[in-house]
């Protein structure tokens, strides 16, 4: 594939990502932070900033075990296989191991971000408070993992590494979006009239929902996407 | 001190209603939201996560013990993946239909905050009885939301319960609406509603 191919396709994965099959509105991961969001616009893009940058490198470290050491076929087990005498012809496969690792990467990287912002940014730190561990429940971080793996099962169809990148940082600017924008509505929210029952919660999910039938307007928008950047590129 | 704390049976009626995991707690949204397009797959997410919960409680509970005060989260998250890596797989070989059809949702169990809640709260510090107790009733109750959610969703939407017809095309026009993702947004939004709205009547009433 020419290299204007791999930028179209990565820019696709990236729409595809943030908007047509938004991780928020689409795939219902990264609810809980969703619906307890503050009022505040800014607050809530810090956490969406918070979550982007935790999902890239954890799909980057997550990408990279899976590559080598997890996949069926992947080279370090084989090689491994192989110095201990054993047949060439079978293929392991020791993706059983996935979730395990998958949320230690997870649980390690929040910890590694948390360090690292209390170290430089400490007025940040103290802003987000108890928000940043609880970023590793965040289903959003999880799921960009088992999409990467997903798409590393098939060995005649390997994402590489930008691929995975590019879905990562596509599912992060897309819960961005929708977590900024759900900000802002609470923020009006607050001078309307909401009847007793819906407070909280009930009002939250309705507003999601009208949210969600806007985002499917963007369904089927891939196709045309492709054909606009190949013809720009061109 | 001991007899303040809630019995074993009290535990178990306390996950169904009082304390749902779902309506009153509102901790483990992302798979209600996603796998209630209908009955079956709502179920077998309900027993997946009914067996992690029973699971890892028992696990914790046995454990308690040995517990380090600042590792303790991640030797539950742990616990957690071994269980759902367990469950996953066993879905993949005897339901093979369900589990791609359910497909990253089982493995998400793992970060269902309903799971890591019970044993930081419960599993890590009461003995082997009460926690299966406790998590018998939050299962209970997870299960009990799910149906309600499901129920709403497949009748509304498509007809069907449990794949099989019940409202017939002529009377009720398909929602299609509710089996898409704002659907689930919706359905849940108002059956949230409705629960507050009972608890609501239930409180101004006693304290009539």
């Amino acid at each position: 594939m020419s290299s204007m191919e791999l930028v179209v396709g990565l820019i696709q994965i990236v729409i595809s990502a943030a908007l047509i099959n938004n991780f928020v509105l689409h795939y219902f991961v990264g609810i809980c932070p969703f619906l307890g969001v503050s009022r505040r616009v800014d607050m809530a893009f810090g956490m969406g900033c918070a979550v982007t940058f935790v999902i890239s490198l954890a799909a980057f470290l997550s990408w990279t075990f899976t590559y080598y050491i997890l996949r069926p076929g992947a080279p370090l087990p084989a090689w491994v296989w192989h110095a201990v005498g054993g047949d060439a012809s079978v293929s392991i496969d020791l993706s059983v191991l996935s979730y395990i690792l998958y949320i230690f990467v997870i649980a390690s990287s929040v910890q590694f971000v948390e360090m690292y912002v209390r170290k430089y940014f400490p007025a940040l730190y103290k802003s987000f408070g108890v928000f940043l561990p609880l970023i590793t429940t965040n289903c959003a971080i999880l799921f960009a993992c088992l999409e990467i793996m997903k798409h590393l099962q098939d060995p005649t169809e390997l994402w590489s590494l930008p691929q995975a990148l590019a879905l990562a940082l596509g599912g992060g600017i897309g819960f961005t979006i929708a977590i900024s924008l759900m900000a802002g509505l609470r923020e009006e929210l607050d001078l309307c009239d909401v009847p007793k029952p819906f407070k909280g919660p009930g009002i939250t999910l309705i507003i999601a929902g009208i949210m969600a039938m806007a985002f499917m307007g963007f369904t089927g928008m891939d196709k045309g996407v492709h054909a606009a950047l190949s013809s720009l590129f061109q | 001190m001991a007899s303040s704390e809630p019995t074993a049976l009290e535990r178990l009626v306390n996950g169904i209603l009082p304390e749902n995991p779902i309506y009153r707690q509102l901790l483990g949204m992302c798979p209600v939201l996603a796998v209630t397009a209908g009955m079956r797959p709502a179920m077998t997410m309900a027993a997946a996560t009914a067996a992690v919960l029973i699971s890892a409680n028992i696990m914790i509970s046995l454990i308690r013990g040995l517990l380090k005060p600042h590792l303790r989260i991640l030797v539950f998250t742990l616990t957690i993946a071994t269980f759902v890596t367990i469950a996953d797989r066993f879905l993949a070989a005897f339901m093979y239909q369900m589990s791609k059809q359910l497909g990253p949702y089982v493995p998400l169990i793992i970060v269902n905050c309903l799971i890591i809640s019970r044993c930081e709260i419960c599993a890590s510090k009461q003995g082997l009885r009460i926690a299966i107790a406790d998590a018998v009733g939050m299962s209970l109750g997870f299960t009990l939301a799910l149906a309600s959610i499901a129920t709403v969703r497949e009748l509304l939407g498509a007809g069907t319960w449990f794949g099989l017809p019940v409202l017939a095309e002529s009377w009720w026009p398909r929602w299609g609406i509710m089996v898409l993702p704002p659907g689930a947004f919706l359905a849940l939004g108002l059956l949230l509603a409705t629960a507050q709205w009972f608890t609501q009547r239930r409180t101004a009433n006693s304290h009539k």
